[in-house]
């Protein structure tokens, strides 16, 4: 991945709090895996911003070099990568989602 | 499309002592649910668990032949 698609990837991520990289945006998720991630969010209020891979190549392979992570979608919280589907899934359904966002969101 | 006994072996070529369950979602064998219980998960985050599992499909990731992929990873003491 070369210097200007990170320092992109930078860009995007640190363009807010709660980011998601998805396959469509929050109306129309392009994926069950990317949908899962919306709905979870949304479930908790959160405010949120998404970036759709779709609409840029260089994005949706970067991302997956950026945090050595292979699928979409990608949640970062505060520059920090928590994971995809699954574990915004099995943290949600264990709580610990909600606290580990109310923590991030409050410092 | 990526047979199960094919991800089984490439999962235990990196964990030897990993027991792998793998359920095709779709019948296309490129939508998968995969199951891996191994005691070199213990310690390690989420993201950690999962990352060693992507490594070790990494190939089938790549080329696409696993389209997507639902992961679900234990340590043997999480599992009884």
């Amino acid at each position: 991945m070369d210097s200007n698609t990170k320092a992109r990837i930078q860009t995007i991520i640190n363009s807010s709090q709660i980011m998601v990289f998805m396959k469509g945006n929050k109306l129309m998720p392009q994926c069950g895996f990317s949908n899962n991630v919306v709905q979870i969010l949304n479930s908790l209020g959160m405010n949120y911003e998404t970036f759709d891979v779709l609409s840029d190549m260089e994005i949706r392979q970067g991302i997956k070099d950026y945090s050595n992570w292979p699928t979409i979608p990608q949640v970062y919280v505060k520059g920090e990568f928590i994971g995809g589907s699954d574990i915004l899934i099995e943290m949600y359904n264990s709580g610990e989602l909600r606290e580990k966002l109310e923590i991030a969101l409050a410092s | 499309m990526v047979k199960s006994e094919d991800i089984g072996t490439a999962i235990k070529r990196l964990l030897p002592d990993a027991q792998v369950s793998v359920q095709d979602l779709n019948g296309g064998g490129d939508h998968l649910q995969v199951d891996v219980i191994s005691s070199s998960f213990a310690g390690l985050s989420l993201i950690r668990q999962h990352q060693l599992v992507y490594e070790a499909l990494k190939k089938e990731l790549a080329t696409e032949a696993i389209h997507a992929l639902a992961l679900n990873t234990s340590t043997p003491k999480e599992n009884t």
